[in-house]
């Protein structure tokens, strides 16, 4: 590389393979080969590979022959595998709705002006930043079976006279890191959102204030479409997140109890990686993919919808 | 101090490069590995030990010996026990990792495609130690290879606190399930109820569930392979552990691993709990720590006893241990060697003692060991390994027997029935999982 600068340095005429660049499709196909290459290697080529997995009866150290949709057929009637659909799609929905409503609320009190305003916005961000495992830790503590620290405080306060199954009671352990994503999430989409309300001219609230409006109708009619472009991107990051989620639930309930706590992420990693029944495994995860690209396309057609508005 | 001028760096650095280059070169010209790749590491992998002074003593002392005595060098890595089935598939699948890896149970049928054969060794040490346990060569051995070296079987008993269940009545450790259940209710009312785990976790929850399945005649499979799950014995099994639960349980071991109910014994929240030895030992290992409520030292109040007999006998399922030796290895020689060396009476009895009967070797010399006869306490243990059933019984302890382990169906059958689902439906409910394995 170094040569060919010098040689084209020192006067000599571009090479004709140079020269080809000078045409602006050469140029484009060259300045993107990069990325293609990088998109096929890492993301492509895994997914090519997942869905040859698991139309095949690989389990670890076999790799086993094609068999078709079988796979697909034994987790459609896999009764785990119609739980952890539901479960998915009730942590992904409960989770979305508070984190927007809070993230919404907490990112209209952070715009306003007020003393240690910096600090306090950097330690919103707290559980964001914190690595999840970590904190998730911490909860996992906190909802022991024996020593909870919550029951502790409900006990003492006179509230409670028995123990709080948090993680052994199927609807309590998903209530539990259902709590843990929103406390986790909020952060994000407070930040997000606060972004959003800050590119929106403080004239139109005046102009509004002026014309009689009450900061309800200002918040309807002025802050809520104008930021609605920001919140459908975050609410889209964050249903593509909380759907394939793995680390917070993995290290709370592992799927339990008795699978009742399972996503798709961790009841495939159970399946795929921990019994070793890989086809199986990349069939559960592959099955997120349909409900995921439904999502995702909708949004972004609504998306485009509203900024053309 | 010479001083180091620019211009030597310069060319100290230069030279490092050429030689770099120069050796980069030469690799590839050969085709063969740097010689630092083919130094004679082995990584060995295996749990956390429960008895947290034996990893010390390999680390500290018997480590730093086999590699003086072998020429090699060993990287022991510990992990959770549950932790230890994704890093083999991890392995397998990209064909590199540890060299030895503990496998728990017949978890070494799922990975015979994919370990070296140790029967010279496993024979050898066999002969020479009074004979291996059957249980140990049905989990290790398909009969044409050992697809593990057995190591040890991880005694599984009731650890239970002696002045409480007199209190309650009950002079010796009930015999029978009813027996327990009247003992289990009465502490339960006293805030002291029975600590059993129904959770995702290898040890004492499978340790627990599979005998109690068997001690009612219930059964996943016939001798042949037939799955014989959905019967009569099975549904008593799990209509009286409904009540039991509900009688004489903490219901929180629906969210325990093989940890909790060491924590919650220790704390003096559970007055019993099916168990390695390891909450005694820990006892005995800080007794200014564990005390009774009435000031007294806590291992003096824990006794030891195997599950209560049900309708169709008394069983134990005890966690046996094996080092698999994988087939991507590229130390096998050593890592070889270095089994036979840990392996060899002299080392094994250090590891074995500092276990103080947490540990149960696969053969039969081992039993008269003075380990046994130091502490009573510690008897019931001796034999746990000569006792031990296979999971998968009646049938064999294959491959099949070990996917429905891995997918804890006996375990989940209790757990969904104490939750609330119908005994029916949850003996339905694993018949059918077992019968999507037995095909």
């Amino acid at each position: 590389m170094a040569a060919t600068t010098l040689a084209t340095a020192e006067g000599k005429r571009p090479s004709a393979r140079l020269r080809r660049l000078e045409d602006e499709r050469w140029l484009a196909l060259v300045l993107l080969t990069p990325t293609a290459v990088l998109l096929g290697l890492f993301i492509a080529y895994p997914f090519v590979e997942g869905v040859l997995l698991s139309l095949s009866s690989a389990r670890v150290g076999d790799p086993g022959q094609f068999v078709g949709l079988k796979n697909f057929y034994k987790i459609w009637n896999d009764s785990i595998f119609h739980t952890t659909v539901w479960n998915t799609f009730w942590y992904t929905g409960v989770t979305t709705v508070f984190k927007l409503a809070l993230g919404l609320w907490l990112a209209l009190l952070l715009n306003r002006h007020f003393r240690g305003k910096a600090i306090i916005r950097a330690f919103i961000l707290l559980p964001f930043i914190i690595p999840t495992v970590l904190s998730t830790f911490a909860w996992k503590w906190m909802f022991d079976p024996t020593f909870s620290v919550i029951n502790w405080t409900l006990f003492q306060l006179g509230l409670i006279t028995t123990r709080i199954n948090w993680l052994g009671d199927p609807d309590l352990a998903m209530t539990s890191i259902i709590v843990i994503n929103i406390w986790r999430g909020v952060p994000f989409f407070a930040i997000t959102l606060l972004a959003g309300l800050q590119t929106i001219s403080p004239e139109l609230h005046e102009a509004a204030a002026i014309d009689g409006a009450r900061p309800w109708a200002r918040f309807w009619h002025v802050t809520w479409p104008l930021l609605m472009p920001v919140t459908l991107v975050v609410v889209l990051f964050s249903v593509i997140q909380t759907f394939a989620d793995f680390q917070l639930v993995y290290v709370m309930t592992g799927g339990g109890p008795a699978n009742a706590t399972h996503l798709f992420a961790t009841y495939a990693y159970q399946l795929g990686i921990g019994t070793g029944l890989l086809s199986e495994g990349a069939a559960i995860s592959l099955a997120m993919f349909p409900f995921l690209f439904i999502i995702v396309v909708a949004q972004l057609l609504y998306i485009r919808r509203v900024e053309t508005r | 101090m010479a001083k180091t001028k620019r211009r030597s760096v310069l060319k100290l650095a230069g030279g490092a490069a050429a030689a770099s280059m120069g050796g980069m070169a030469a690799i590839l010209a050969t085709g063969r590995m740097p010689a630092f790749a083919q130094q004679r590491t082995v990584h060995w992998l295996k749990w956390v030990d429960f008895v947290p002074a034996s990893d010390t003593l390999l680390r500290r002392e018997m480590l730093p010996e086999a590699e003086k005595a072998l020429g090699i060098k060993i990287n022991l890595e510990t992990v959770n026990g549950n932790d230890l089935q994704p890093r083999v598939t991890a392995g397998i699948q990209s064909g590199a990792g540890p060299d030895l890896i503990m496998a728990f149970n017949n978890q070494t049928y799922l990975y015979a495609n994919s370990v070296v054969d140790l029967t010279e060794i496993a024979e050898a040490v066999g002969k020479e130690q009074g004979g291996m346990y059957k249980y140990a060569r049905a989990v290790c051995s398909d009969g044409k290879m050992f697809m593990g070296m057995p190591w040890a079987v991880i005694g599984g008993m009731i650890a239970y606190r002696k002045s409480w269940f007199e209190e309650a009545g009950a002079t010796k450790f009930p015999e029978t399930w009813e027996q327990y259940r009247e003992v289990g209710k009465k502490l339960k009312a006293k805030g002291r109820p029975i600590g059993q785990t129904l959770g995702h976790t290898f040890g004492d929850a499978p340790g627990f569930t599979y005998p109690y399945l068997w001690s009612w005649g219930g059964m996943e499979v016939d001798p042949s392979g037939k799955v014989i799950m959905n019967s009569k014995e099975t549904l008593e099994s799990v209509k009286f552990m409904q009540g039991f639960w509900k009688d004489a349980h903490d219901e929180g071991g629906l969210a325990w691993d093989d940890t909790n109910n060491n924590r919650a014994f220790l704390s003096q929240t559970i007055s019993a709990t099916l168990n390695g030895a390891s909450i005694y030992i820990e006892t005995l290992r800080k007794p200014d720590q564990y005390k009774t409520e009435k000031g007294a030292p806590m291992h003096t109040d824990i006794l030891h006893s195997p599950l209560p007999k049900g309708p169709a006998g008394q069983f134990g399922f005890h966690l046996l241990q094996s080092h698999m030796l994988m087939k991507y290895s590229k130390n096998q020689d050593p890592a070889k060697e270095f089994l036979k060396w840990i392996h060899t009476e002299k080392n094994f009895e250090k590891w074995f003692i500092s276990q103080k009967g947490f540990a149960t070797p696969c053969t039969e010399k081992w039993e008269g060991h003075k380990v046994w006869t130091d502490d009573p306490v510690m008897a019931p243990f001796k034999v746990a390994a000569k006792l031990g059933q296979a999971p998968g019984h009646a049938g064999p302890p294959n491959a099949k027997a070990a996917e429905a382990l891995s997918k804890y169906i006996v375990t989940d059958m209790y757990a969904k029935a104490v939750q609330g689902m119908s005994a029916e439906d949850a003996v339905k409910w694993a018949d059918g999982e077992l019968r999507k394995i037995y095909v």
